[in-house]
């Protein structure tokens, strides 16, 4: 996307008093899924393109009343793109990577999932046999699934213009008529979880750069998590919001969660499972394991006096044997610091500190 | 009291509180790893009222002073060299751009985590110049120490270094000659000291009568040194004590030392805010001096200034908290720094945004 000043833009926002896109070049920070994230899509891409539906900035778009359709038929679609350096890693590798996060995307809708799109860009001279390998893994993720890749395309551009493979899939589903999962939804005395440790997948991939001296034993979390969602939401009716904590990490999920639903959160330290080589590499790296991607971790927002049913169906779920309730939702506070939603960690020893969206992380290329 | 969740911090927290200090005193904490695990812990919250917690110039990043900053700006924009550095040393501003910019502009900058990274793409390229940006305290020093003894044996002639290494004891003295700065204990870095040991604190402790508590960076460990500092002043004793036992002795590392010292000589440099101290910097012995990239590559000398309205000069001194400076959080940002206290993972300002909201 080229991005260049436009005037009419700044017209707009000095009526408006908006704050306009500041920067003249896109920088590696507005692909980190924090503050920059945040300001490249609100501030420029939804001023050109906004609308009702790409406004609320879902993982995944809900799209209903076609003309000529029933209102009751309701459609999740979705979007990914992946760029993720090494393209091979422990626990996965770009084709996994790139169905596992649409799959992921697509089910925060509690949607059924009906077909995928898989399109690839690949650089001059990249070998046939790690094509295979990157297939393969896609085979595998639509066996498990039971899915199928039904469209898709093949780019490939000079040796330099891309690093070796890049893929987009994307997704769509059909939402059951009594079924309305989303952030919009999330209220004061939920109970929120996730379905185990937190920022293996990041750890997995600094780990494993190139320019990275470090043996570790860290496996990307990289799963498709279907079935975990129909665990989840055939175990409780009241599961008001489902979200797929990828870049930007746990934290930056539930700070945009709470803006978006406009109440707090109390999420506790001593619950969140972090895995302790998750740790280490963060220490050594100084990195907060709370703002690392993962690739296979939902959090799930349900009313409280389902959130043990629901804690026992994740925990029989392959991948959610150390899911844990990590915290509540309660109501605004009137001294909170913005319009919308706080919130706040009570630490390991019992103190508070807010959480806030990253900022120039220095991870690109995660996912 | 009540909301402590953890039985020895309970414990240590109580043993402050019955301290039962008559007059309020100021403990600095010099390293900016320490600065940001009380802030993320919200240490502040649960000690007394009477202890108040200042951040010394334990950030390397945020003592770099423009100066140095404009001139590997200038250096990359004048030569088609390689620079490797530390993640945060690429957001920190100049007087007219950063690191940061230049690579979002092309240039060719990179994040590396080791010296060694850019000695290996030296080897690997033997085209292409490589600078190393070297900055840190002790902890960093031995590491590029071993960088350039192995460039020099191996006879790596397309690898230099932009040196801006920091010493630790001399800015404690430079502090506690500053009659603004009210200085009644330190709370010593923890990895510093693991290569100096706690030797070189026992002239400042007995010269300044203050009490030096060597400190790990756990909740328990800064609160247990800060018990040992209360008891200190308490029993009216000024001494050097290891909190940090399990990593600290007190001769420190000699090996790394001797290495330092095989490569370096002491010299003065300028830290931001604090100004030019005698002895608190390195430069190359005579024999690496081929390394040397300020020689290598010389620039015209520009004019430096510090942004306008910045605090970080008095915010490293202690002498102001970060949210006393008018531009805190409203101006400057972690997403737009304006001075470096802003930028870094270890910087006061970044510490106090990130993780001390509550009170602010």
């Amino acid at each position: 996307m080229t991005v260049k000043k436009d005037k009419t833009i700044n017209k707009e926002n000095e009526k408006t008093g908006e704050t306009v896109f500041k920067d003249d070049v896109i920088r590696l920070s507005h692909g980190d899924g924090g503050i920059k994230t945040n300001e490249l899509i609100n501030e420029l891409i939804l001023k050109y393109l906004g609308n009702k539906i790409l406004n609320r900035l879902e993982d995944s778009a809900v799209l209903k009343g076609f003309s000529g359709i029933s209102d009751n038929y309701k459609i999740a679609f979705t979007t990914d793109s992946f760029v993720v350096n090494p393209i091979f890693f422990p626990g996965g590798d770009i084709g996994k990577l790139s169905i596992c996060g649409t799959i992921n995307d697509l089910v925060t809708t509690g949607c059924i999932p009906a077909a995928l799109s898989l399109s690839f860009i690949i650089e001059e001279s990249f070998h046939v046999s790690d094509l295979k390998k990157i297939l393969s893994s896609i085979k595998k993720v639509l066996n498990e699934t039971g899915l199928n890749v039904v469209t898709g395309d093949t780019k490939v551009v000079e040796k330099g213009s891309a690093d070796k493979i890049y893929i987009n899939t994307s997704g769509l589903g059909f939402i059951p008529d009594n079924l309305d999962i989303s952030p919009y939804n999330i209220k004061p005395g939920d109970a929120i979880l996730v379905n185990g440790g937190i920022g293996e997948h990041g750890a997995a991939i600094i780990s494993n750069r190139k320019n990275f001296d470090f043996k570790t034993n860290i496996v990307s979390d990289c799963s498709p998590l279907l079935s975990l969602v129909n665990d989840i939401i055939s175990a409780s009716g009241k599961i008001h919001a489902l979200r797929d904590a990828t870049r930007g990490g746990l934290a930056s999920v539930l700070v945009e969660l709470a803006k978006s639903s406009g109440t707090d959160f109390n999420i506790y330290e001593n619950c969140i499972p972090v895995k302790k080589e998750v740790k280490g590499v963060c220490e050594f790296l100084g990195l907060d394991p709370l703002y690392i991607a993962n690739e296979g971790k939902m959090v799930v927002f349900v009313d409280k006096n389902d959130a043990d049913i629901v804690l026992d169906v994740m925990k029989k779920n392959k991948y959610g044997k150390d899911s844990c309730i990590i915290g509540e939702v309660i109501e605004k506070s009137r001294k909170a610091r913005k319009d919308s939603g706080t919130v706040t960690l009570v630490t390991k020893i019992g103190t508070k500190r807010i959480l806030d969206l990253a900022f120039a992380e220095q991870l690109p290329r995660i996912c | 009291m009540n909301i402590l969740t953890d039985k020895n911090i309970k414990h240590i927290v109580e043993s402050l509180y019955k301290s039962n200090l008559s007059e309020s005193i100021s403990i600095m904490e010099v390293c900016g790893t320490h600065t940001m695990a009380i802030s993320k812990y919200g240490l502040r919250q649960i000690i007394p009222e009477t202890i108040n917690l200042i951040s010394g110039p334990g950030c390397p990043v945020c003592v770099t002073p423009a100066s140095d900053i404009d001139t590997i700006l200038e250096i990359t924009e004048n030569y088609d060299i390689s620079l490797f550095t530390f993640g945060d040393m690429l957001h920190v501003p100049g007087s007219r751009s950063s690191l940061y910019n230049k690579k979002s502009e092309g240039k060719d900058i990179n994040i590396c985590y080791s010296p060694l990274d850019a000695l290996n793409f030296a080897k690997q390229n033997p085209s292409r110049k490589v600078i190393f940006l070297a900055i840190g305290f002790e902890t960093t020093i031995p590491l590029t120490s071993v960088v350039i003894k192995r460039a020099y044996t191996e006879k790596i002639n397309n690898f230099f270094i932009y040196n801006v290494h920091k010493l630790i004891p001399e800015a404690l003295e430079t502090l506690l000659k500053d009659e603004r700065i009210k200085i009644d204990a330190f709370l010593c870095p923890g990895h510093v000291s693991a290569i100096i040991g706690s030797t070189h604190y026992n002239l400042i402790a007995e010269k300044y009568k203050i009490p030096c508590v060597i400190s790990g960076f756990e909740p328990f460990d800064i609160l247990e040194s800060i018990d040992m500092i209360i008891k200190q002043i308490k029993n009216n004793k000024h001494e050097v004590q290891i909190q940090y036992n399990r990593v600290v002795r007190e001769e420190g590392n000699p090996f790394a030392i001797k290495l330092i010292y095989e490569i370096f000589d002491k010299t003065d440099s300028i830290w931001r805010g604090l100004g030019n101290i005698p002895d608190s910097g390195l430069k190359l012995k005579e024999d690496f001096l081929e390394f040397d990239a300020k020689i290598h590559f010389p620039v015209k000398k520009i004019r430096s200034k510090e942004p306008p309205g910045c605090q970080c000069g008095d915010v490293l001194k202690g002498i102001k908290k970060p949210f006393e400076c008018g531009l805190f959080s409203n101006i400057c940002r972690p997403d737009n720094p304006i001075g470096p206290c802003m930028v870094s993972s270890e910087g006061s300002c970044a510490a106090y945004y990130r993780y001390e909201q509550l009170k602010v």
